[in-house]
């Protein structure tokens, strides 16, 4: 991570990567809402921070007017994209979380029948095996990095089963996507390089699937048409890079979060230890406080919302995570309520980009926290100040050093 | 009780479906609909509330008869 200068007016100058805004940003976001609702900075590239739930419902309805074409909160420099052969051969899209209409809905209404509650229930055995693994690997122990050991692999597991690639690889892929999505937004070169690892990969296994078609999700994709043509290799291939980039660190945040809040607040601990009943309300509030994910939006009609006008060009981010804690649509919006039973946050996003994984991440956050509570009921964080957080696109703990008693 | 799901606003969350399986299903694509035309048995009252009250797009309206 560069090294940026500290924010003395976050109204007109604020830091996504700022080190106490990525550990808590919750005051920063009421004091903008209270005083600028819309911030902006010149920072990463420059863009808008809208903070309250009607204006990011607003925004995120402004379609053709704003552009699903560069989503990444800090973007990829134009020109490297065109000029690179991996790219060029393989594609540098994500259809369809990048695409616009006309194209938007019918890739979307591709992958999304991957994705319905019935067909991710079919996961479910997977995924639940798949965490008692993972805790069998350290229970003995007494200690884990519950970020590093846990939360990473149960995304990063799953998807590479949906996708059908293998599984030994799968280190690997989260090091490519950390390497896109979250290590290196003030390096482009680095980005860059693992924007390519991941194409490169995709693009040979698509290529060999179009030639020799299996069974699974990727000759199934290829095998479909889009407005009566064929959908191409270059889409396919985006729509693979789409589930891991977006499928990996999200999720990861998401179980990590929750993890860190149970481990660091005992009342809410024991209190969903002793009601397992309590889980879809539990999670559903740890999903609205702990919100991972900001999408970015590029304006390509000047529209006006909140009294700011936004000229073609300018980036406006989607900060699903403030929506989350405006007090004007949550009651005592910056407090854990495990109870909360009326919930509409807006952690997938929403409008129709909505995340279309949705239904897969919650069963994956869901088996995760519930076969950690069954197996290890009773733990803590031994260090909280050690804690590291990601910021930008994607917000959650990276490392997380439990204790819990040794079994 | 009677709902329904406003078709155009619905995009796919499927929080209804989640809170109430019995009232509501949803296609291929995430699309919710109310089943049995809407009507909800007075047992499942609360949990057609709960739907609509965790409805991120807002989708689910009563229908007044």
């Amino acid at each position: 991570m560069t090294e940026t200068p500290p924010v003395d007016d976050w109204a007109t100058d604020f830091d996504l990567f700022d080190d106490s805004y990525r550990k808590d940003p919750g005051p920063v976001w009421k004091e903008l809402r209270e005083t600028c609702p819309i911030a902006h900075t010149e920072r990463w590239g420059g863009s808008w921070l809208p903070t309250k739930y009607e204006d990011i419902q607003a925004f995120v309805r402004m379609v053709p007017e704003l552009s699903s074409r560069n989503p990444l909160v800090v973007s990829q420099p134009k020109e490297e994209q065109e000029f690179d052969p991996v790219l060029a051969e393989y594609g540098n899209s994500a259809p369809p979380i990048t695409s616009d209409p006309p194209d938007h809905i019918p890739m979307r209404r591709m992958i999304l029948p991957l994705f319905t509650h019935k067909a991710v229930a079919k996961h479910s055995a997977f995924v639940e095996t798949m965490c008692h693994e993972l805790i069998d690997g350290f229970i003995e122990k007494g200690s884990c990095d519950a970020a590093l050991d846990y939360a990473v692999y149960i995304p990063a597991k799953t998807i590479a089963h949906i996708i059908g690639v293998d599984a030994h690889r799968v280190d690997e892929f989260i090091g490519w996507v950390r390497g896109v999505i979250e290590l290196n937004a003030g390096d482009a070169d680095e980005r860059n390089k693992y924007n390519r690892i991941l194409r490169q990969f995709f693009g040979e296994l698509v290529t060999e699937r179009k030639a020799n078609p299996k069974d699974d999700m990727i000759s199934s994709l290829l095998a479909q048409e889009i407005n009566g043509a064929p959908v191409s290799k270059k889409a396919v291939v985006g729509m693979c890079n789409l589930m891991l980039v977006a499928g990996i660190d999200t999720t990861w945040s998401s179980i990590g979060s929750a993890l860190l809040h149970f481990a660091t607040h005992p009342d809410h601990r024991r209190r969903l230890a002793n009601e397992p009943e309590l889980m879809p309300s539990a999670m559903e509030e740890m999903l609205r406080v702990y919100s991972p994910v900001t999408m970015a939006r590029e304006v390509t009609e000047e529209v006006q919302t909140g009294g700011v006008t936004f000229k073609p060009g300018d980036k406006v981010l989607m900060n699903f995570p403030a929506a989350n804690r405006d007090p004007a649509v949550f009651d005592n919006p910056d407090e854990v309520d495990l109870d909360r039973e009326k919930n509409r946050h807006i952690a997938f996003g929403i409008g129709s980009h909505r995340c279309a994984g949705s239904n897969l991440a919650r069963l994956e956050m869901e088996t995760a926290l519930r076969v950690w509570f069954e197996r290890i009921p009773e733990f803590e964080c031994s260090n909280p100040d050690a804690v590291i957080w990601s910021g930008g696109q994607v917000r959650g703990p990276r490392h997380l050093p439990f204790t819990f008693p040794a079994q | 009780m009677r709902v329904k799901v406003i078709a155009d606003k619905c995009e796919g969350h499927n929080r209804c479906c989640a809170l109430a399986p019995e009232i509501f299903d949803v296609d291929d694509y995430g699309t919710a609909t109310a089943m049995n035309d809407g009507n909800v048995p007075l047992e499942l009252e609360a949990k057609a509330k709960l739907a609509v009250e965790n409805c991120p797009e807002y989708a689910i309206e009563y229908v007044k008869d």
